[in-house]
């Protein structure tokens, strides 16, 4: 398994650092509450969930053995919780999203590019741009049907890999494949309507 | 000698491309699969911009940075801290 990257911190919470409880709590509590948020009724129960998530992982941090890394260990104890908490049920199969992710009507009958993407890959460079660009993908991601926020969350906000993103849904790794392409496909859609370009 | 195959092969399309981009990303294509997926890149105008811009997507969602910790959400995670710790702490 690749060094957990929390690592430091995690020996720092069981040592009893209070900081050390501060920078974790901040390095996930957004993400922890947008994935909550899927789950329960309201903002609130979500800011519930997520709180009642850190006292789990203050009670069993002592326990904690690195059988995973932290942030694995730390979204299952979110989505259990959550789960108990939420009015929805798990589904494991992205049921509600199908088709292409690309409108048919871009492709000729050959299946080739009828109207092809309009360029815009070079102006993320652009640090003005990007920055731009950043603040309106986090709004994307929010408007993500659940699962794919989720996936798209852990994967490419908190840069799980797919076998921890895997274990924090219990979903199979084509499962989470899936997600992920149509939910980046969505930010990718989003973007390039922020250009101006395409749709 | 060439190999049996069980349908003749014929090229990837844009349209069949853009649904094999994440398991391209990810490593998950078959060598053949991944082999297609390059010849099709390799002469198609528009699909590499296609997958830079996913590759922008990824990049633009691996940066976003969070808000900065405010005195009061600090103060949030502190008081959740300490009563914690006054409730059920490793002192108790």
């Amino acid at each position: 398994m690749p060094e957990d990257p929390d690592s430091e911190l995690v020996t720092r919470l069981r040592a009893g650092d209070e900081s050390a409880f501060v920078e974790l709590a901040w390095k996930y509590q957004a993400s922890m509450l947008s994935i909550a948020r899927g789950y329960v009724p309201s903002g609130a129960v979500a800011e519930e969930v997520v709180q009642d998530a850190w006292v789990g992982v203050l009670r069993g941090i002592g326990r904690f053995e690195h059988r995973s890394s932290f942030r694995t260990w730390l979204f299952r104890i979110l989505v259990n919780r959550a789960i108990s908490a939420g009015v929805r049920e798990r589904r494991s199969l992205p049921v509600e999203d199908i088709g292409p992710v690309v409108d048919a009507s871009r492709f000729d009958p050959g299946g080739t590019w009828h109207w092809p993407p309009e360029p815009w890959s070079d102006q993320i460079d652009d640090k003005v741009v990007a920055a731009k660009i950043a603040s309106r993908i986090l709004v994307a991601i929010e408007d993500l049907p659940l699962q794919q926020r989720e996936v798209v969350t852990l994967r490419d906000v908190q840069g799980l890999s797919s076998g921890e993103a895997c274990a924090v849904l219990g979903i199979s790794d084509a499962n989470q494949r899936v997600l992920l392409h149509r939910g980046r496909s969505k930010l990718r859609q989003v973007i390039s309507s922020e250009f101006g370009r395409d749709r | 000698m060439s190999r049996l195959r069980f349908w003749p092969r014929r090229d990837l399309v844009c349209r069949e491309a853009v649904e094999l981009v994440t398991e391209y990303l990810e490593g998950a294509l078959s060598p053949a699969q991944r082999h297609r997926f390059d010849e099709h890149l390799a002469r198609c105008p528009d699909c590499p911009e296609y997958l830079e811009q996913m590759r922008a997507v990824i990049a633009l969602a691996a940066s976003i940075t969070l808000d900065d910790l405010t005195p009061y959400m600090r103060g949030q995670f502190i008081s959740l801290y300490r009563r914690w710790r006054a409730d059920e702490g490793p002192d108790r």
